[in-house]
């Protein structure tokens, strides 16, 4: 390839897809080409870049200048006056939401600053498609090192002095792992790559597969020689298109170079890796029922022990590592056990990648250092709360993690410190939840989601997550009664206790969690029908102040369901019996009016929507 | 293709090295062709081409080129800055893609000043 002048390295991981950045791509090109610039300067095509709540995205490099929500509109000037006469475009750039000034360059802005990037190390700067980017980045230098001049055992050995801990939730060290793997007698082994991510707002695996397949491939293969197997799954959701087409590249790529299959860079280790589809069901994600989804039976967990590194697949010793474990592999061997266990707290060492998502400023994919704080995290790279809201909490661990209140905001980031929060550190899912939060909501929605997810194999977990259900639908509704958060505690432990697999010994941690730290606002469900967040709709009436509308229809026209009374200068009224608590009025009523209301608890009982309109006039006297 | 042995895996890695140095940021010299109206019109671009040119025989590719606006002294153009590591930054004008390499060549490689070019050292301080 000839020499450029400028990369633009043009996000399109899932999330920049979506917004059109395929699309910007092909306005690119043309406009490139337009400007007769198609020698001097190429679009790179690179994978989740992380800054996912500014997308589509891009960054100019050799300057490193980050450009976000592009439009093809935008790319005509652009392309004329950055790429061309080199003047950067600053309307393009990010700017912080309290200040006006724009961030022009990447390295500069702060969700990037407090990164770390070991795992996403190639993120941005790679296409994922290409064989040769990631040679470039020095991919299979540690497969080369590995083969050339380290036995099974030293493999082992340094994954183990590494500190590294499985990724995918649980946290078992990794080197302990492979060591009980090794050991086993019975052959064939085999090596499993877990990318069924199905935690809701969780998408860490996904953005490895998308931005930078070959290095978890690369562990893979590691992996299948320290423990000596010479065959490799990898069980990605089919919901994750982009992803397995990444991969299955990667792995053609891979076979191509003889980097998998026989005599691998002309030695006597040969690995081969294939790639199985889930179709999405969230207990697939455990290891046991992923084993039998792959092996064609219904996937309902087994018992544990024997684990899977003992008798896994068909039977045979297998190591199962998530998408993430695998990808940290290669920097290991590379940068040594030593470097690798200087980063991170006492006991969980190296970085951890997060799905920052919910109500935060700067929503994305992020990799920080174990023992970050939470507040660090909130806001430092988050950026803090939209709209100068109060923070609230912090779901970690997906459905089976817990809620973390702001006052622990300054707890650091680890295995242990989440598991002692009533958390768990999970495969990264972290969702921020301001006060416009209801936490027995939160608790609801995740218990509907593990209810719809159970396999139905233990009856603890497939009728205990629907008491839970009814119990927690029965308070957000209204008709609580106090006994039913002892029911609900008592529940959850007995469900905890007597589950099979993962999922149901994890799926009441929402609960126990809101009620440990947010009993309050059971209470106020239960005793006053109150809802604090004023989110639940049998708890909560729109009214609208007579003293602040003017009249103007705007709330009475968007009204679907025609429960607004009112004409033109008369105060409006909002009928009770037809409302349907949708908001609409409450979106639409002009900012400097704000006219309309949520109320809930004993505030409800006198507004009943019966009285009639009446002019503006009569309330000015 | 034959499956790669190990030291064909080397030569295509350092050969793919080649190909990203843009996107890692290890340079230690830039040079800044201002291509405002004025200085397209004068010939930047046949500069910017030039010096392209001579990034590509490199063996190590550590001189970032960069474009910028116009420099504010159009008669001069076309013009170009160029920065060394820790000297202040130099200024060229009414270059010629001849001119342009000399001071590839010169400057950026030589680290020494073609005095017979340079209209300027330093940069205009920011008020």
């Amino acid at each position: 390839m000839a020499v450029r002048r400028i990369e633009l390295m043009l996000c399109t991981g899932t999330g920049c897809v979506a917004g059109g950045a395929f699309n910007i791509y092909e306005v690119l090109e043309k406009e490139i080409r337009k400007q007769g610039l198609e020698k001097e300067i190429s679009v790179i095509i690179t994978g989740c870049n992380g800054f996912c709540g500014q997308g589509p995205l891009m960054v100019i490099q050799p300057d490193g200048i980050f450009y976000g929500f592009l439009t093809p509109e935008d790319i005509p000037f652009l392309v004329q006056e950055h790429l061309l006469k080199g003047r950067p475009v600053e309307r393009l750039m990010f700017s912080p939401p309290e200040k006006k000034e724009p961030v022009p360059l990447l390295s500069e802005i702060p969700f990037f600053r407090k990164q770390l990037l070991i795992v996403l190390r190639n993120k941005g700067i790679i296409d994922p498609e290409k064989i040769d980017d990631y040679l470039a980045r020095d991919g299979f230098a540690a497969l080369e090192k590995v083969l050339t001049s380290m036995t099974p055992d030293d493999v082992i050995d340094e994954i183990t002095r590494s500190g590294l801990r499985g990724r995918g939730g649980a946290g078992f060290p990794t080197g302990t792992k492979w060591k009980i793997c090794r050991a086993e007698q019975k052959t064939p082994k085999y090596i499993i790559c877990n990318c069924d991510e199905g935690d809701p707002g969780a998408f860490m695996d996904r953005s490895v597969f998308e931005s930078d397949p070959l290095s978890a491939m690369e562990g893979m293969i590691i992996g299948g020689y320290a423990i000596g197997a010479s065959h490799g799954y990898i069980y990605a959701r089919t919901e994750y298109p982009l992803a397995i087409k990444r991969m299955n590249l990667s792995i053609s790529n891979a076979k191509e170079y003889g980097l998998l299959g026989k005599n691998i860079l002309g030695t006597d280790f040969s690995f081969d890796l294939e790639i199985r589809q889930g179709s999405g069901a969230f207990v697939c994600g455990e290891e046991t029922s992923l084993i039998l989804s792959i092996e064609g039976r219904g996937p309902e967990p087994v018992q544990r022990p024997p684990f899977p590194a003992q008798s896994g697949i068909w039977g045979c010793p297998t190591v199962i590592n998530n998408v993430e474990t695998w990808a940290n592999i290669p920097v290991i061997i590379n940068r040594g056990a030593d470097w690798f266990s200087k980063i991170g707290t006492k006991t969980s060492k190296g970085t951890k990648i997060f799905a920052l998502v919910g109500k935060i400023n700067n929503a994305g994919l992020i990799e920080v250092p174990m023992g970050i704080t939470l507040k660090e995290i909130v806001y430092d790279i988050g950026g803090g709360i939209p709209d100068n809201k109060k923070f609230k909490a912090v779901q970690t661990g997906g459905p089976s993690g817990g809620c973390i209140p702001s006052s622990m905001i300054d707890i650091p980031i680890d295995f242990e410190s989440l598991a002692e929060a009533g958390s768990m550190m999970g495969s990264g899912g972290m969702i921020i939840m301001d006060e416009d939060t209801c936490m027995v909501d939160v608790a609801k929605f995740f218990i509907q989601f593990t209810n719809d997810e159970s396999c139905g194999k233990c009856t603890t977990c497939r009728d205990g997550s629907e008491a839970l259900h009814e119990i927690l639908t029965n308070i957000t509704n209204g008709d609580g009664k106090l006994m039913d958060m002892e029911f609900l505690e008592e529940a959850s432990n007995a469900i905890k206790d007597a589950s099979g697999c993962g999922l149901g010994a994890t799926l009441p941690n929402p609960v126990l969690s809101t009620l440990k730290y947010f009993r309050d606002e059971y209470e106020a469900h239960i005793k006053e029908r109150r809802c604090p967040a004023l989110v639940c709709k049998n708890l909560i009436k729109y009214y609208i102040l007579p003293e602040k509308c003017t009249g103007c229809k705007l709330c009475l026209k968007n009204c679907l369901p025609g429960a607004i009374k009112g004409e033109l200068k008369h105060i409006h009224i909002i009928d009770q019996s037809k409302c349907t608590k949708c908001g609409t009025c409450l979106d639409v009523c002009p900012p400097k009016v704000s006219a309309i209301i949520k109320v809930s608890g004993k505030e409800m009982e006198n507004i009943t929507g019966v009285e009639e309109p009446y002019p503006v006039k009569r309330r000015e006297k | 293709m034959a499956p790669l042995t190990l030291d064909e895996l080397r030569k295509k890695r350092k050969e793919a090295q080649k190909n990203i140095y843009l996107r890692e940021g290890k340079f230690k010299s830039k040079i800044i062709v201002h291509m405002g109206t004025c200085g397209i019109a004068a010939g930047a671009r046949e500069i910017v081409s030039a010096i392209l040119g001579e990034i590509e025989i490199l063996t190590e590719k550590d001189v970032m080129l960069t474009t910028s606006g116009c420099a504010g002294l159009c008669s001069m153009e076309p013009m170009a800055t160029v920065e060394l590591l820790n000297s202040p930054p130099v200024k060229y004008g009414k270059l010629t893609t001849d001119k342009a390499k000399r001071i590839f060549k010169e400057h950026i490689l030589g680290g020494n000043i073609v005095t017979d070019y340079a209209i300027g050292i330093g940069s205009e301080k920011g008020g």
